[in-house]
């Protein structure tokens, strides 16, 4: 049938987001859960703590937040507004744009859509991904955003590692470098997957802050198609009984 | 060709009621977001917030003014003197025991119209049409007579009210000025807003 | 007194000063259709009604969002945020341009197989692509509001294209601007036209369609007139009211399409980057252009076309003119369409394969349309743009070598 042609063909095209960076740095994908409230509560908490100096929330309210992460109002005040915010604010922070933009290149950016412009394997494999590199002024660099005006800011969990390769020679006998892996130089407060799993909160949290009626959103949405299902039985059997007439 | 079924008129009466039902409860349906959007916005809600005020500073007959909701909020520390003036003024006001309950809460309902004697807290609008009153603590002043035992007089089409926010006779405005919900912090603070904690 | 319809009471005195029940009777209960409609039929209704949607959505956007560079991309986000259910009246417009085009395509399509731009009904065809090209005006100023990469980019080049046009066109791209880049000024214009003048003609366009349409009566998919076969009533004797047959045939074809619609709403807004695209969560800058720039999916056949065509004669203006001859074309297809048979039940195999061609190109053009070029993939979009100019061509030539088989003089089943 030509409809289901017409429909495949369209959402047989490729996505736009693909699996691997812009760079090709080949992405891990991010452990999202919406539902886990206490990983988003570590998130925020990793935000606050170590995002938020640079990077603000314009656009998300530090008490819808709270009500959508589990925390009270009171929880919120007391151990995640270091400012002189109210609960009803949205989560700015104090830098200035120019002084931001003098100190890194660029201003760093809101961070409250980011998870739905890069995508979420991006922000995962960007936290983890940091590396030495005396070249750069912050004395790292990133794999999937190489050369970001952005230091490794979480890097006492971390620690530093720097990256192991692999040489070998191709068919027409260069040398080639492949990426293998990474070594710990200095170990962090972390451990590995203790850092990996602190990365997942973080950019569950900002999964969370990209949209955050998403929850509610397919909540909704299964009740409206419970509801058009049952009137579409009902204005089918409607056109039934008056095309009777018609044959 | 199958056997057609004979139109029944029954049934499809019952059908077409049943449809317009169930298009009616969707129209329904899809009519809420569209009203719901225009109730106040979460911005709307955070920057309408209850407000606090410290009024520790302010002497004894003066008067501070604090925002909340965009409107003017007013703290009126009132003199022994002042609170003295109020019961004799009883015969020349519209509504002297705040019988109007949509005027202020329960617990401003006496006759300071508030939760202690000597602070009066007051939505600075007045009830005729919405003009901000000034306040006049000056005893018969030239402009307003020799009665006038300090209250506030509102420029726009001469409302009169005394210094617990009551009403004249005789003026425009037809009710009292509101007192808006409000609760003590502590001595010198209060939060304006909301209700005081149930005990 | 009863007047010329017959009614009394408070229609009566309606009736009497205006021709209410005139108009329903002509164009609902006494509007006499094919009573062999199929599949391809829904989407003239379906399309009034991604109309009206898109109309009351947008008006309710407008009522939060700020038409201006420093906070159209905020006011976008406070509307997804902060007001109470805005999330959905954003994703019912956002998700609703989608649908008017995928709708607005199958109907495009439905008219082809079956015939239904030919005479009589040529004008009915021309208000619709005139429809299709106001569509794509609305979907192109639209899609600057949000004010992301995309929306900013997407302006950027398709604006410039205008700047390709010898003498006058560096001149008309800064006119139509308003500045020397897309700024403030330009959104403001593009929310102007977007919210209020396309809107209005579009309107008007619609309604001329629905009364051209009904003036000559509805195609169906044999293709045969059901006005020259009457009863001894004068109704045409394979012609049902439209009001109640296809009034309840459409609110079934409704909730069907509804379904799909609230599931793409509720369950991928985004469509995987295709309705809303990711980039345009970034907002717009002026300094940054982002990697890679695709028009939203609806536009990427014309763009594709646009981008197959070399640039030669040290000017860039002959893609800018395929791209529009692209569109320009379907206006002379019912001229370019000779054959004397309309449905494609009773033409030859010449027609259904150059037809068949014609729709895989421009399916081919729109995938390539969303995708980086590499020399492989512009040899590609230049064989689909041929093929797609070919059927233009093609028709006229086609009735010599095609056999057609005979046309009933009733609809079939």
């Amino acid at each position: 049938m030509k409809k289901i042609i017409v429909l495949l063909a369209f959402l047989a095209l490729p996505g736009l987001s693909s699996a691997t960076s812009a760079e090709g740095y080949p992405l891990a994908k991010a452990p999202i859960d919406l539902h886990d409230q206490p990983s988003l509560q570590r998130g925020a908490q990793l935000f606050v703590n170590y995002c938020m100096g640079c990077h603000s929330l314009d656009y998300q309210r530090y008490n819808r937040m709270a009500r959508d992460i589990g925390l009270t109002d009171d929880q919120v005040k007391d151990n995640l507004i270091f400012t002189s915010a109210k609960i009803g604010d949205t989560m700015k922070n104090a830098m200035p744009k120019a002084d931001a933009k003098r100190w890194f290149g660029v201003a760093p950016p809101d961070l409250s859509v980011i998870a739905r412009a890069r995508g979420v394997d991006y922000l995962y494999n960007y936290l983890q991904t940091f590396y030495l590199d005396p070249t750069r002024p912050f004395g790292v660099n990133n794999f999937v955003f190489p050369n970001a005006g952005m230091p490794h800011v979480l890097w006492e969990l971390q620690g530093m590692q720097k990256p192991v390769y692999a040489v070998h020679k191709d068919a027409a006998g260069t040398e080639v470098k492949t990426l293998t892996g990474f070594e710990l130089v200095q170990p962090g407060t972390l451990t590995p997957p203790e850092y990996k799993e602190a990365t997942a909160d973080l950019v569950n949290f900002l999964a969370y802050v990209g949209e955050p009626i998403k929850l509610e959103r397919q909540r909704i949405g299964i009740w409206v198609l419970l509801f058009l299902a049952l009137a579409t039985v009902v204005f089918y059997l409607l056109k039934k009984e008056y095309w009777k007439d018609v044959h | 060709m199958s056997t057609v079924d004979a139109v029944n008129p029954g049934r499809r009466h019952f059908l077409t009621l049943t449809a317009t039902v169930v298009g009616g409860v969707g129209a329904a349906f899809v009519a809420v977001p569209f009203l719901k959007s225009w109730s106040p916005s979460e911005r709307a809600k955070a920057a309408g917030a209850p407000v606090e005020a410290d009024f520790s500073k302010l002497e004894e007959g003066a008067l501070m003014t604090v925002e909340w909701r965009g409107k003017p909020v007013w703290l009126l520390k009132r003199s022994q003197k002042m609170l003295a003036d109020l019961p004799g003024l009883k015969s020349q006001l519209l509504d002297p025991d705040s019988n109007e309950a949509s005027q202020q809460p329960k617990y401003a309902q006496n006759a300071d119209r508030s939760i202690k004697p000597d602070v009066l807290v007051l939505v600075g609008i007045c009830t005729h049409l919405g003009c901000a009153p000034t306040f006049r603590p000056d005893a018969a002043p030239a402009d307003l007579g020799p009665e006038w035992k300090g209250g506030f007089f509102c420029p726009c089409h001469g409302s009169r009210f005394d210094l617990a926010g009551r009403v004249y006779k005789g003026v425009p405005a037809p009710k009292n000025l509101e007192v808006p919900s409000y609760r003590y912090l502590s001595e010198s603070r209060v939060l304006i807003g909301v209700d005081p904690e149930a005990a | 007194m009863a007047n010329t319809q017959g009614t009394i009471g408070l229609l009566g005195w309606i009736d009497d000063r205006f021709p209410l029940t005139k108009m329903m009777r002509e164009h609902l209960s006494e509007y006499y259709a094919p009573k062999n409609f199929n599949f391809w039929y829904f989407f003239g209704s379906l399309a009034i009604l991604v109309l009206v949607n898109q109309i009351l959505t947008g008006i309710w956007l407008t009522m939060n969002y700020k038409p201006a560079a420093a906070d159209a991309f905020a006011s976008v986000e406070y509307i997804m945020r902060d007001v109470d259910w805005g999330w959905l009246l954003r994703y019912m417009h956002s998700t609703g341009a989608s649908a008017f085009f995928i709708v607005i395509y199958l109907h495009m399509f439905r008219a082809m197989i079956y015939g239904s731009y030919k005479k009589p009904r040529e004008l009915i065809w021309l208000f619709g692509v005139v429809i299709f090209l106001c569509l794509m005006a609305e979907a192109f100023m639209g899609y600057l509001l949000p004010w992301g990469q995309m929306s900013f980019w997407g302006a950027q080049v398709i604006i410039n294209l205008f700047s390709a046009i010898p003498v006058i066109g560096p001149d008309l791209s800064v006119w139509i601007r308003g500045d020397y880049v897309i700024s403030d000024v330009t959104l403001n214009r593009f929310f102007s036209l977007h919210v209020i003048a396309v809107p209005l003609v579009l309107l008007g366009l619609v309604v001329a369609h629905i009364i051209a349409l009904h003036e000559v009566g509805s195609n169906n998919p044999d293709g045969v007139e059901i006005k020259k076969v009457k009863g001894k009533d004068g109704k045409p004797l394979d012609g049902i009211p439209f009001h109640p047959y296809y009034t309840v045939k459409d609110l079934l074809g409704t909730m069907v399409f509804l379904i799909f619609f609230a599931l793409i709403i509720f369950f991928m807004p985004e469509m995987g980057g295709y309705f809303l695209e990711h980039p345009n969560f970034d907002p717009a800058d002026p300094m940054k252009t982002p990697l890679h720039i695709a028009p939203v999916w609806y536009f990427t056949p014309f763009y594709a076309i646009l981008r197959a065509v070399p640039s030669f004669a040290g000017t860039q203006i002959w893609g800018v003119l395929a791209m529009g001859g692209a569109i320009v074309m379907l206006f002379f297809l019912p001229w370019l369409d000779r054959s004397p048979v309309k449905s494609i039940r009773y033409r030859g195999w010449a027609f259904k394969l150059v037809l068949a061609a014609f729709v895989i190109s421009f399916l081919i053009l729109g995938y390539l349309g969303a995708l980086p070029t590499t020399p492989e993939r512009t040899a590609l979009a230049q064989i689909c743009s041929f093929i797609y100019f070919g059927f233009f061509f093609a028709l006229p030539i086609l009735p010599a070598i095609e056999k057609t088989k005979p046309v009933p003089e009733r609809v079939t089943k």
